[in-house]
């Protein structure tokens, strides 16, 4: 295997994680905990693998994925925003929500508990579109963050609130909309996985939002710098695939890297990870 | 009844009483939505979970283990800390049973066996527990991600323990243990036949209220609960706040620790990778419904592991998988009924209080209103 594949290995892998993490930093920016990325991100693959199977278009399916991510991110926002809901508590809710909701949906639908049919998707590698939208994600999101009026209220909005408030900015309105933005985002993570396999199974997308969870974290809620993390984090796995069967090292302690790095980085042993500010209290 | 505390129990009880009843609402939407009259479907709910001896005895089996990853949720709360490490906490403590199983040799007398395999399963938990409490202490670091982190790098070590180590060939599980075993509540009461229910249920009631005393009886659970309600006035008072954060956080790996005996002392006598399933998640449910309080929390275990139960038996009508979509609903049910009840409450008492006053003022031969 040359290193061109091994490139493209990496960059199919962390598709889903810069969706993901791409949505992750929005939604921290303007102060609403985003433990739900893993939830939105199979809310989304279902949604997708719904709408593609009964338009025959993938690219319905991506748009059925992308609203079906923002419902559950508008849940988690009315909840936090509206009823100052606990953010960790209702993102883990949003969670278990989503892995009963698409397991009821998929045994309603299709019939099964474990997975769907095959549906129309796109083709692998440099051929899939979704494979670049991943690749602009985070690079969008730091112009939307830093070069955009909106970008501005969101920063303000998770750093001092009231501030914000002062000004005139309508901080729930500006949560909200990152909220159901950072839901879309997300979903488009599950999308890629789902349109990328042509199939949705239970619980398919495995960890995959933490880890996104994760890399917003060691980026230190900067979009590009969460973006390299998810490149990081995929080029470990893509190197535990090919030390599979020299058992150099076991793969369980490969898979345990994002999550070590990232108690490292909130230990502040290199380079201090320090959140928003108001992250987490929805008073305002 | 005094009025606080009259006030106190309003406020438990309307949000969790809400939240059920918005599940019970979401329910009905789904039994209806695969034509099923759901008055049917509730009733078949509760005959597979409460309406016979095996179907209690597997209800008792679930809620013992959410029993106790709720209560170690709810102790680390009280100290207003998250603990969201419950899955790895008890997957390390039932594997520490298990090895304490294996150490002794057969015929090791029973009790001592059970109680080694118990203090086994909470040491590490404890330990599992006490890193995110080290690190929020020593170095600030945020306890709700370095636990969800923590449990996966848990998860991934045990995983490859099993797999490499002590593994029964083919199967993801160790051997059988030669000592420990909890009796089943089968041999006490024949009725219970086939469930597994196990007598961990009494280490669950002593916990329970070993934990209602300590945080309410005992100095420890005073300051425990004042770091949890204003840390700096407690700073204030006297209080090492890092001494009860770290404590905390370990005796809440301790509890939730604990509650591998459950499955592996009690009902396989082995230990599985990825027995703990969700539950350790489950009991952020648990304390939350429960309202933090150990009794309230036993109910609330009870509820979900009724509903766990009941969805086995309503699976021929409608697909099982309802029910974890209910208890998604429940969570964030409460979740926003809790802040938003208590505004309520709070607006509803100020209106009574004012009332009175303004009545009387209009017509002061009337008598003030007896308190509210």
């Amino acid at each position: 295997m040359n290193s061109f594949e091994i490139i493209t290995q990496i960059l199919r892998i962390a598709a889903p994680y810069l969706f993901a993490a791409a949505g992750g930093v929005i939604a921290e920016r303007s102060g609403i905990i985003s433990l739900t990325l893993e939830g939105y991100m199979l809310g989304g693959a279902f949604a997708a693998v719904v709408g593609t199977f009964y338009t025959g278009s993938p690219t319905i399916g991506v748009l059925c994925g992308i609203g079906g991510g923002m419902v559950l991110a508008l849940i988690h926002a009315i909840s936090c925003i509206r009823y100052r809901a606990d953010q960790v508590i209702v993102g883990i809710a949003i969670n278990l929500f989503a892995i009963g909701i698409t397991r009821f949906f998929l045994k309603l639908l299709f019939g099964s508990s474990s997975n769907s049919p095959r549906v129309a998707g796109f083709a692998s590698g440099y051929a899939n579109p979704l494979l670049w939208l991943g690749l602009l994600a985070t690079p969008v999101v730091a112009f939307l963050l830093f070069r955009t009026t909106f970008g501005l209220r969101v920063r303000a909005t998770g750093e001092k609130p009231e501030a914000a408030a002062s000004v005139g900015v309508s901080v729930h309105r500006v949560q909200y909309t990152a909220v159901v933005l950072s839901g879309a985002l997300a979903a488009l993570g599950g999308v890629y996985l789902a349109l990328d396999q042509h199939q949705f199974t239970d619980q398919m997308t495995a960890g995959r939002g933490f880890i996104a969870v994760a890399a917003v974290i060691f980026g230190r809620w900067s979009p590009l710098r969460a973006g390299a993390a998810c490149l990081l984090f995929a080029a470990a796995e893509t190197a535990q695939i090919h030390l599979q069967g020299n058992h150099v090292v076991a793969s369980q302690f490969i898979e345990m890297i994002p999550y070590v790095l990232t108690i490292v980085a909130l230990a502040g042993v290199v380079g201090r990870a320090i959140a928003p500010s108001a992250l987490g209290r929805a008073e305002t | 009844m005094k009025p606080e505390r009259r006030e106190k129990i309003e406020e438990a009880l309307f949000a969790p009483l809400v939240a059920i009843l918005i599940a019970f609402v979401a329910g009905d939407i789904l039994m209806l939505s695969f034509n099923q009259s759901p008055f049917v479907v509730w009733r078949l709910l509760l005959e597979g979970s409460w309406g016979n001896a095996y179907g209690f005895g597997q209800v008792l089996y679930k809620a013992t283990t959410l029993s106790f990853t709720g209560m170690a949720v709810a102790f680390a709360y009280r100290a207003g800390l998250f603990n969201i490490g419950g899955e790895g906490q008890l997957a390390a403590g039932g594997l520490a049973a298990a090895l304490v199983g294996f150490a002794l040799p057969v015929g090791f007398p029973a009790i001592l066996a059970i109680l080694l395999g118990c203090l086994g399963a909470a040491a590490a938990g404890g330990v599992v527990g006490a890193v995110p409490g080290y690190l929020r202490v020593r170095f600030g670091a945020h306890e709700v991600i370095t636990t969800i982190m923590l449990n996966f790098v848990v998860l991934a070590l045990l995983n490859w323990f099993i797999a490499t180590k002590l593994r029964v060939p083919e199967t993801l599980h160790t051997p059988e243990i030669h000592a420990g075993a909890i009796p089943r509540l089968s041999a006490i009461l024949p009725a219970f036949h086939g469930s597994a229910a196990n007598l961990s249920v009494i280490a669950v009631i002593i916990t329970a209220v070993a934990m209602w005393y300590y945080m309410f009886r005992t100095r420890g659970g005073y300051e425990l609960r004042a770091v949890g309600l204003q840390p700096d006035a407690a700073e204030y008072g006297g209080i090492s706040v890092r001494r009860v954060l770290f404590s905390a956080m370990t005796i809440s790996g301790v509890i939730a620790g604990l509650g591998g005996i459950n499955f592996v002392l009690g009902y396989k006598y082995y230990y599985e990778d990825g027995f703990a399933g969700g539950t350790g998640f489950l009991g952020i449910a648990v304390a939350l419904v429960g309202r933090n309080n150990p009794f309230g929390i036993l109910i609330a275990a009870l509820f979900f592991a009724t509903l766990s139960q009941g969805g086995l038996a309503l699976n021929a009508f409608v697909p099982k998988q309802m029910v974890d979509v209910l208890q998604g609903v429940v969570i964030i049910a409460i979740a926003a009924s809790v802040p938003e009840v208590q505004r309520i409450l709070l607006g509803a008492r100020k209106r009574l209080v004012d009332k009175p006053l303004s009545e009387s003022a209009a017509a002061p031969t009337q008598p003030p209103a007896a308190a509210v």
